[in-house]
């Protein structure tokens, strides 16, 4: 490691230790407002570490989710619950690994229609069960409060953060990293790019399902049309590449605005969250493309240049 | 038999759908997810011009289509030509039209949910049982099924009989080359893209003689049109249409025998099963 690295290292694990303090000076609201941003925090994060190098757009994260919140609301009554997050990551990335070697063999746009349906497709056969079983909705009660699912998330956050990072700095990373600026000069390079891709997509199929697992308790009642809600997919999809993908912070950068937006919007027009959903996408694609973090790249080039010349 | 049928007739339409979607993105390049909701906004043309004048959905067909076909044409010349322009590679056009058009499609469903609100809407015409081979089908899908057919028909003569549709299937073929033999590529594609908005509201508005639809229900018929283009390969026409009925019977079959509530999981286990076997698309040819 070099010297900036540790700083970095240490920076981030800092700022991580003073979000894991925010129980003991907040409200209740206010902590409902942290839980929502730890959670898209991580989210978004784990869905950059594969869509930002391979520009595939995945849509899944609802389907992985949701999958989660099962695992936690049938497993509860059987298992203990620490183990149920572990089994739910695995249930997640084994799901990922099966869509991506599926759909990433081929061109991406067959992954994203593939990812859009899913959550849908998975929520079909679901209530397809519990038609034949006859059994409605689930309960999960626990004695796990807010405070619990919240210092849960910062420490998933900090492990996806070091995943991140881990990644960057492995072979992977590297393979990651040429196949994103071109991918036929990475095969010429002998990288498997499909295996690539699908060890990548992975890492959020895994994260999106443990956060499902460990949110499951928050909704006390569970039933697939509140399991697997569509528009968390585009949510994180926005956030992230609000933020920017460039940098493994950049989606946070992202979560924390566009969490108060949401949370402004819905409370007083809720009819037009899809339309606020539509406008983001387009900003996104017309004013913002490389995200804020892209801003403030090019803000600092031109503060540079600027030395520069004088 | 009866499902055989039953799946044949929601295939025809489901044909005339896909074939607007086909047009969009094997012709005009333009991967649009916004497509179901032009669907929707077709159906929601010949529900109002029926509960308010009486208007036969058959006849709102010809009003729908020209106000979707000069949508459609703003909206490629305006929102989606500066994405093609910028676009270095064709993967980034896809990534953008992608997030482009599933940002129109979020807000199209915004401004519907305003204006129209949220009921699930649908009415009655010709819902009347007709017989044939010893079974009873509803006349609204015949002649929702009729219509297709013909409008696919024209749309099958355009393309192969007239130089503007000879123009458009190069475009498919090779939109770089297309150009080096004086076709107008940029004008051509917005017609096309135009044109397949059009036949897809035409298609929304035979749809909705015979199926309830809400503001929200577009993305369904965009992913079931993508699955069909898809599965039929895609700029080929024949395979669409093929496609289709395929996937109309096998949504059919799965409602009846297993359980209604199970139609996109059957056209997921399709695509799926294309996706590994065929991904050129079920008549296309393998290319390497």
């Amino acid at each position: 490691m070099t010297r900036t690295e540790i700083q970095q290292v240490a920076l981030a694990a800092a700022l991580l230790a003073a979000a894991a303090c925010l129980p003991f000076v907040s409200d209740a609201y206010l902590l409902s407002i942290g839980v929502t941003i730890a959670m898209y925090t991580v989210l978004a994060t784990s869905w950059a570490l594969f869509s930002g190098p391979t520009h595939y757009i995945s849509l899944a994260t609802a389907a992985f989710f949701g999958i989660g919140t099962y695992v936690t609301g049938m497993g509860i009554e059987h298992l203990p619950y620490w183990l149920l997050l572990p089994i739910a990551g695995l249930i997640g990335a084994v799901l990922a690994a099966l869509v991506g070697i599926a759909t990433l063999r081929l061109s991406g746009v067959y992954f994203v229609i593939f990812t859009l349906g899913l959550a849908e497709l998975v929520r079909q056969i679901i209530t397809w069960f519990q038609n034949i079983s006859g059994q409605k909705g689930l309960y999960v009660l626990t004695a796990i409060t807010e405070e619990h699912i919240y210092w849960q998330l910062v420490g998933l956050a900090a492990l996806v953060f070091l995943t991140g990072w881990a990644i960057w700095r492995s072979r992977l990373g590297f393979a990651v990293r040429i196949l994103g600026d071109d991918e036929e000069v990475a095969r010429h390079a002998g990288i498997n790019t499909a295996r690539v891709k699908v060890l990548l997509f992975m890492v959020p199929g895994a994260v999106a399902a443990i956060t499902g697992a460990i949110l499951a308790p928050r909704y006390v009642y569970i039933e697939p049309s509140i399991a697997f809600t569509p528009m968390l997919s585009f949510q994180v999809v926005i956030m992230a590449l609000l933020g920017g993908t460039g940098r493994l912070w950049g989606p946070i950068v992202g979560v924390i605005p566009f969490t108060f937006l949401w949370e402004a919007i819905s409370g007083t027009f809720p009819n037009q969250t899809t339309l606020l959903l539509g406008l983001s996408f387009l900003v996104i694609v017309y004013l913002l493309p490389k995200g804020f973090v892209g801003l403030m790249q090019s803000a600092r080039n031109r503060v540079n240049r600027r030395e520069g010349f004088a | 038999m009866d499902i055989l049928f039953t799946g044949l007739l929601l295939g025809g339409t489901y044909a005339l759908i896909a074939m607007g979607l086909n047009l969009q993105y094997g012709m005009a390049r333009i991967m649009n997810l916004a497509n179901g909701e032009v669907l929707v906004a077709g159906g929601f043309g010949a529900f109002w011009f029926w509960t308010t004048s009486q208007v036969s959905p058959l006849l709102t067909v010809f009003v729908v289509a020209p106000l979707a076909f000069a949508l459609n044409w703003l909206i490629y010349v305006v929102i989606l030509r500066p994405l093609v322009k910028r676009a270095k590679s064709r993967g980034q056009l896809e990534t953008d039209a992608i997030l482009t058009t599933f940002g129109l499609s979020f807000v199209a469903v915004g401004v519907m949910l305003a204006v129209f609100g949220g009921d699930y809407f649908s009415y009655s015409y010709l819902a009347r049982p007709v017989h044939f081979v010893g079974d009873t089908y509803g006349l609204n899908r015949v002649v929702a099924f009729v219509s297709a057919v013909i409008l696919c028909g024209a749309l099958w003569l355009w393309l192969y009989n007239s130089r503007a549709g000879m123009s458009v299937r190069a475009i498919a073929v090779a939109p770089d080359s297309a150009r080096l033999v004086g076709i107008n590529v940029p004008r051509l594609s917005a017609l096309a893209f135009a044109l397949g908005g059009a036949i897809t509201a035409m298609g929304g508005a035979l749809v909705s003689m015979f199926l309830t639809l809400d503001a929200s229900t577009g993305v369904i018929f965009t992913l079931k049109a993508l699955i069909i283009v898809i599965m039929g390969g895609v700029g080929d026409i024949r395979g669409t249409v093929v496609a289709a009925l395929l996937l109309g019977v096998l949504e059919t079959f799965v409602a009846r025998i297993i359980d209604p509530g199970l139609t996109l999981a059957a056209a997921y286990l399709l695509f799926v099963l294309i996706l590994l076997l065929r991904p050129q698309g079920l008549l296309g040819k393998s290319r390497s």
